[in-house]
């Protein structure tokens, strides 16, 4: 296991060149880049959906999912999927 | 410029990943349009992918053709675009033609030469929305050469690739590799590295258009792949979480075919200066095709009902060995074109399968290059090069 490269007070972003959209005719989030696409599950759609709208910190995206979604406990699952999308490129920290 | 068919191995439109879906959808829709919007070129690369008859071609789509072909492609789900050629930036409007497809929610890929580019241009183009720039280093040999030595000759691209970094766009290079030019692999990597680039593509030649036409000239020998391919993995491993870079293996030294297109009317859609419509570039010159036009026909009635769209597309239309082979969900039997080029018949297995009876053929293709490399230079084949005149000669018109 790398390390990990994600903690509370770091900013996600999206990787250059990738682009995150709704596609109606798939019915889901996609990230778009260069000749790729990528369908989302609607938990990733969420993740990134927040991280391409606005700049903010692990913790306060946490935050924000916790409140879209009734107080769920889901600190590891966002952990665990920021990781996933960092190790896949799509994600960087700043 | 021309792409070289190397997408065919990129998985266009590719699905996926981890949290991904379903690689294959129940309902096919084209999830890639390349845009050919012009057979206008200021090189005459010899590995053109362009059909050797393209100076035929004088009518070109209007911006209001293309642009209403962008919005029919986009209603039935297409997301990547690219806007190709020939060299796109020839177009007047290219920045219209960007702006309309950013505008309908493409991922807008601009697949130049650089030449045509200036830094303005790639901030405006930007301004515009266009989303990745691919800058291609299609050099000869000798202008490779030129590249490495830094002379001014290609500067210019140089210039170009920094520029498009500059307007904060991936640095997207794309190296087009055969046997004049491969063994300087590291050389070019090593370009690569010291213009900081995001993604780096060793495109291997595919034998189509021009490019099959100078084969004997162009297809690298087993001994410079295999130096190449060490080099490539030595550099993918130190450039990690760096610059990714993507390597293909020619086709011809494989033992099963490559899933060309991901099957054919599956995802991939591409559209001529003329207006015709094919399931991929190289498509127009296998028999019994109708060629629709979106000039008379609508995109979705040519991607769902055509005679060229259905032809190959699923199991059916397979002979032996692919029919009954377990690896045909895997590469769709590999490329028709080739499958024609080399055997006549575009239903047969594509012959770069170890299990085709044909495999002998692109054998004596790799034997036929070697005996054409030991050729000293003065008596062996010259490269034809991709241009009007030679288009107009070769296919008689």
């Amino acid at each position: 296991m790398t390390e990990r490269v994600f903690n509370a007070d770091s900013v996600p972003v999206l990787a250059l060149g990738y682009r995150f959209q709704w596609e109606p005719m798939q019915d889901c989030y996609v990230l778009l880049y260069p000749e790729g696409m990528v369908k989302l599950n609607p938990a990733a759609g969420e993740i990134l959906k927040r991280i391409s709208e606005k700049k903010q910190t692990v913790s306060e995206l946490i935050a924000e999912l916790k409140v879209a979604f009734d107080g769920a406990d889901l600190d590891d699952d966002v952990y665990q999927f920021l990781e996933e999308a960092h190790g896949n490129d799509w994600i960087r920290a700043e | 410029m021309a792409t070289t068919g190397s997408e065919q191995n990129k998985a266009p439109g590719s699905t996926g990943g981890a949290l991904g879906m379903n690689v294959r959808d129940a309902i096919r829709q084209p999830l890639w349009l390349l845009a050919e919007l012009t057979y206008a070129c200021p090189l005459q690369c010899p590995y053109c992918s362009n059909p050797m008859d393209f100076a035929k071609i004088k009518s070109e789509l209007t911006t209001e053709e293309w642009i209403d072909v962008f919005k029919q492609a986009r209603a039935m789900g297409a997301t990547q675009l690219g806007l190709s050629g020939g060299e796109p930036l020839v177009r007047p409007d290219i920045i219209e033609l960007i702006r309309a497809a950013r505008d309908l929610g493409f991922y807008t890929n601009l697949i130049t030469s650089g030449i045509g580019l200036d830094a303005s241009k790639a901030k405006a183009f930007k301004e515009a929305g266009l989303d990745h720039i691919q800058v291609s280093f299609q050099a000869s040999s000798e202008d490779l050469n030129n590249l490495i030595a830094g002379t001014d000759a290609f500067q210019h691209k140089i210039e170009m690739a920094k520029a498009v970094k500059a307007a904060g766009y991936p640095m997207v290079l794309c190296f087009v590799t055969h046997r004049q030019n491969i063994d300087k692999i590291d050389e070019i990597l090593d370009l690569a590295i010291n213009l900081d680039a995001d993604y780096v593509e060793l495109a291997t030649t595919q034998y189509y258009g021009w490019a099959m036409h100078n084969r004997d000239q162009l297809l690298p020998l087993k001994e410079q792949l295999v130096r190449a391919e060490r080099i490539a993995h030595e550099y993918q491993e130190q450039q990690k979480g760096n610059m990714k870079i993507y390597y293909v293996v020619p086709d011809y030294y494989e033992d099963r075919p490559k899933a060309c297109m991901n099957g054919w009317g599956n995802v991939f859609l591409t559209v001529t200066p003329d207006g015709t419509a094919l399931p991929c570039h190289a498509a127009r010159e296998l028999p019994g095709m109708t060629l629709p036009n979106v000039r008379d026909t609508s995109v979705k009635e040519i991607w769902e009902d055509s005679n060229d769209f259905n032809r190959f597309r699923g199991f059916d239309w397979m002979k032996e060995p692919c029919r009954s082979c377990d690896e045909k969900v895997k590469d769709f039997g590999g490329c028709r074109c080739q499958a024609y080029m080399l055997t006549g018949d575009p239903a047969m297995a594509d012959p770069v399968c170890s299990k085709s009876p044909d495999r002998h053929v692109v054998d004596e293709a790799i034997e036929r290059g070697r005996r054409e490399s030991e050729k000293p230079t003065e008596v062996a084949k010259p490269l034809v090069f991709r241009n009007p005149k030679n288009s107009k000669q070769i296919s008689g018109f």
